[in-house]
């Protein structure tokens, strides 16, 4: 089973926050890798935040194919990192030869949100086909202002490596989804782990998708992004992206895709045209198994929510300054001891809880 | 010597004997009486017996004559294997025994093709039964409870648009309906196929009639029920329980002058309508109601004379699926003002996909549902030949439109329908199952209604009389006398029991997969032991 955990702070924390947060729930996530998403980040990327922000993995050869393609298709860079690691003897991970986060400026003639937006994408499935095809690296997300690092071994030994317990102020950010596992029901490969990033949205799951087949028949013909299908969680990133980024439906709908009401209910509510129209058109997008659901929307908001028989935990709490989702309260604890648990939420089978910019945390029932 | 006649008919040239025990016989005439074919009449039999007249033990051997029952050798008065004699029998001294060495197939074309009823007796091999379900949940996945969880276990019926293309509109952050769309109802996913009044004997078809309304009434299992063709009785059709049937219309047309004059006194619209394109039992052949069953009140209902009332074999005046798509749905739809689901029913075919995609791909978007009937589905009447050489099995062609629609993003939009053959071994919740995960959204049964109801028949040859007006279960014949044969309440007792097993099984066989709602498309939760199955299928070969 997997664990997931999620910080969001007025204040940049550092990742070390988000692993503190993870590790004491080691029982149940078998400590087999770490990914994370950071968004809206300071430090050494402060001045680069509306500039896209390319996180991949590669080879020596990997990074000549990305460079000459950036090159042809005119991306300036702008800024890079590459961190340094600490090569210690004997950490456990499978480490890349080369991590790159580079900021780009965007070519000339891409000027609305939407070209961009589409161009973004497109350029991060290119680079995805050539090191695919050349068998030379990763490409996690080039996004503005997201940064993405996933690797395979013990999740302290990737931080050690990666020197993420230093804390050094180098890379901080408000929001962080994190996540300590290996995929397990399908073959251990760096893009089968969560959280999946896709134009702007975020996400982690705590589960099984028992639809998996049918979510991924069905999303395989709605949008070129979405591929993959490494795990079977994919397919919440891409339901969410299809509800609010393509169909453009506010986010309360989301939930009323992925757990539909049952017929019953459905038909005692008084907008059951609109719900039942949604489930019969996006029957295929429905999950029907055990999940709890942790995810980032690109305006920075998170929410999460759960399968429609609550078989997943996740809880949720915070101060005045951080407020964060853990699938097991430990993990809060280790993080924000001094919070007032009582107003811990664990939200319910029909519930979605959202945190805004501000931290104020709103919940409603489908 | 007598001259034996080798072109004669013999009963060792039928295909049942009957096994008559004289000792056991006291000659009450029961199963004389009760046999509706004549295959059994009294006669005369001498026999040899050692008798003793006197006071004192004085055997003497004699020859005497007895009345015996004995078999018809007439082709035309054939037993049937029905076994109504044994049933009725009070001392067990008679039963009909399977003839393997049958030779009636080959002696009984003289008047042209054999005619009967039933469905294919050659055709009838369980591709469902060499499917297990066979993906479980376990551990971080649990299985649920089959008697504690929400089942959801309701099909749409009608045309599903592409969540692009819903007219929504937002308003205060919240979706609303701008305007109509196609309508769709969330219906059982087992419907009680057409069997028309005619078909039926009017008793039998009002037992499943009752059933429908039973189960929709008092168990809350929408259950939709098919007139079939040849219309309704207008009590029905004016009644609030038309709401429950799903009218047909064939190429016959019948049944539908009354059926539109009925129109202004409707109190509720009618669950669907489905036209008739082709039937899985005889594709390419239109129905066939033989003169001995149209009795008075068939007449009455399709509004014709006493004569056999064959339909064509197509719609007149269709030629191309498009076309189709343009008269009869546009009119059928038309008729009750866009609010019913119009449907369509085509025989299986090596060409079926072409005719989904066909009706996927219309851009009127009023094709409410495609029913698929297999070779298997059964029939009242029908030529041998095409019962039992024409037609496709349903299952993989169910999986073939299903997975067309897959690669065109467009799986759901018109719900799938199979049929033929569904329980043909009894067990139609695991049949429904199966074909559900392979991308059907519902199952349509037929011949299992009437074996609830009492039909003795099977795909082993037995009885499949349907056609002669003579059956001896008062279901498939207008004859007044046989239809007392058949109790409609507990008929429809046996079918509403057998509808709530039947979901109990289906609460049972979603429960380990992990679904609260129908895994239509579920692929992954099955398994072929048959190579050929699993390939054909898309799904794991296991051994
Ligand atoms: S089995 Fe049926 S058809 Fe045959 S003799 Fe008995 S009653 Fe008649
Ligand atoms: S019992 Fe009646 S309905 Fe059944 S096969 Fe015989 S004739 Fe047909």
């Amino acid at each position: 089973m997997c664990r997931i955990g999620a910080v969001k702070s007025k204040v940049p924390i550092h990742p070390s926050k988000a692993l503190h947060l993870m590790l004491p729930q080691q029982e149940g996530h078998d400590n087999s890798g770490f990914a994370m998403v950071m968004q809206d980040l300071f430090g050494i990327f402060s001045g680069y935040k509306d500039k896209p922000l390319l996180s991949l993995a590669c080879t020596q050869q990997g990074a000549h194919l990305v460079e000459d393609y950036m090159d042809s298709h005119n991306f300036v860079q702008l800024a890079e990192w590459i961190p340094v690691p600490d090569k210690k003897p004997n950490l456990d991970i499978k480490a890349m030869p080369y991590y790159i986060f580079r900021n780009y400026d965007y070519p000339e003639h891409v000027d609305t949100k939407e070209a961009r937006e589409e161009l973004l994408l497109d350029t991060r499935l290119a680079l995805r086909k050539i090191l695919d095809d050349s068998g030379e690296g990763y490409v996690y997300s080039f996004w503005p202002d997201v940064l993405t690092l996933k690797e395979i071994g013990d999740p302290r030994d990737i931080a050690t490596y990666f020197r993420l317990w230093d804390d050094n102020g180098c890379l901080v950010a408000r929001n962080i989804i994190a996540q300590c596992r290996q995929n397990t029901n399908y073959d251990i490969v760096r893009y089968a782990a969560h959280p999946f990033f896709l134009q702007g949205y975020t996400l982690c799951a705590n589960g099984e998708n028992t639809f998996f087949t049918k979510n991924k028949e069905f999303q395989k013909s709605l949008h070129r992004g979405y591929i993959g299908y490494e795990s079977d969680s994919q397919n919440f990133l891409y339901t969410l992206h299809y509800v609010l980024h393509e169909l453009k439906w506010p986010i309360n709908y989301y939930k009323h895709v992925i757990t539909p009401l049952p017929f019953e209910e459905l038909e005692t509510r008084e907008d059951k045209d609109v719900l039942l129209a949604i489930r019969q058109s996006l029957a295929n997008l429905e999950i029907n198994g055990p999940n709890t659901i942790i995810a980032g929307l690109p305006d920075g908001r998170m929410m999460t929510c759960c399968d429609s028989k609550k078989l997943r935990p996740v809880v949720l709490g915070g101060d005045d300054e951080t407020v964060a989702i853990s699938s097991e309260v430990c993990g809060l604890n280790e993080i924000l001891p001094n919070r007032d648990t009582t107003k811990d939420i664990y939200p319910n089978e029909r519930e979605v809880v959202m945190i805004g910019n501000d931290l104020e945390v709103t919940r409603w029932k489908q | 010597m007598e001259a034996i006649k080798v072109q004669d008919i013999a009963v060792n040239d039928l295909p049942w004997r009957i096994e008559y025990d004289a000792s056991r016989c006291t000659r009450c005439g029961s199963c004389v009486a009760g046999c509706t074919f004549h295959a059994i009449e009294f006669g005369v039999r001498r026999q040899s017996m050692t008798v003793s007249k006197e006071n004192t033990p004085m055997p003497e051997h004699t020859q005497v004559a007895v009345t015996v029952v004995k078999q018809s050798s007439d082709l035309k008065n054939a037993c049937r294997g029905c076994g109504m004699c044994e049933r009725v029998c009070p001392n067990d001294a008679i039963r009909p025994v399977r003839n393997p060495d049958s030779r009636k197939t080959l002696l009984s074309r003289d008047n042209g093709p054999i005619k009967r009823g039933g469905r294919t007796n050659l055709n009838a091999q369980r591709t469902l039964d060499k499917i297990i379900v066979g993906r479980i949940s376990q551990m971080t996945d649990p299985s649920l409870d089959a008697a504690r969880h929400t089942f959801d276990i309701r099909a749409p019926f009608g045309r599903v648009l592409s969540a692009k293309e819903l007219p929504f509109t937002l308003s205060g952050g919240q979706l609303k309906m701008k305007k109509r769309v196609p309508p769709v109802k969330w219906i059982y996913p087992l419907i009680f196929s057409d069997m028309s009044i005619g078909a039926l004997s009017t008793r039998a078809w009002e037992a499943i009639a009752l059933a429908t309304a039973y189960l929709n009434e008092k168990c809350g299992l929408p259950v939709m029920m098919s007139s079939g063709e040849g219309g309704m009785p207008v009590k029905l059709l004016e009644s609030k329980y038309l709401k429950y049937f799903i009218i047909q219309i064939a190429s016959g047309h019948f049944g539908w002058n009354r059926i539109i004059k009925a129109m202004p006194h409707m109190v509720t619209d009618p669950g669907g309508v489905l036209i008739k394109i082709g039937q899985g039992a005889k594709p390419g052949d239109g129905g066939l109601l033989p003169a001995e069953k149209v009795a008075e009140h068939v007449q009455a209902i399709r509004g014709v004379p006493k004569a056999t009332l064959s339909s064509p074999p197509n719609h007149q005046g269709l030629y191309s699926i498009e076309e189709s798509v343009q008269k009869m749905h546009l009119s059928l739809n038309a008729a009750f003002g866009f609010r019913v689901p119009v449907a369509i029913k085509c025989a299986a075919s090596s060409t079926s996909v072409a005719v989904y995609n066909n009706l996927l791909r219309d851009p009127y978007k009023i094709c409410g549902g495609f029913f698929l009937d297999g070779i298997q589905g059964g029939t009242g009447a029908a030529n041998e030949v095409s019962l039992d050489h024409t037609g496709h099995p349903v299952v993989s062609k169910i999986r073939d439109c299903y997975l067309a629609a897959v690669k065109q993003g467009l799986q759901g939009q018109i719900p799938l329908f199979g049929g033929g053959g569904i329980g043909m071994t009894g067990n139609a919740a695991a049949d429904a199952f199966k074909m559900i995960c392979l991308g059907a959204n519902g199952v349509f049964v037929g011949k299992i209604l009437i074996q609830l109801l009492g039909c003795v028949g099977n795909e082993n040859g037995r009885c499949n009389a349907c056609n002669t007006g003579k059956c001896p279960t008062g279901i498939c014949t207008q004859d007044p006398r046989l239809v007392k044969r058949l109790d409609v309440d507990r008929g429809a007792q046996k079918i509403v029991d057998y509808v709530l097993t039947f979901d109990q099984e289906m609460r049972k066989l979603m429960a380990p997969i992990g679904n609260s709602s129908l895994p239509v498309g579920r692929s992954d939760a099955l398994v072929s032991t048959d190579k050929a199955i699993a390939d054909k299928l898309g799904i794991q070969y296991v051994c």
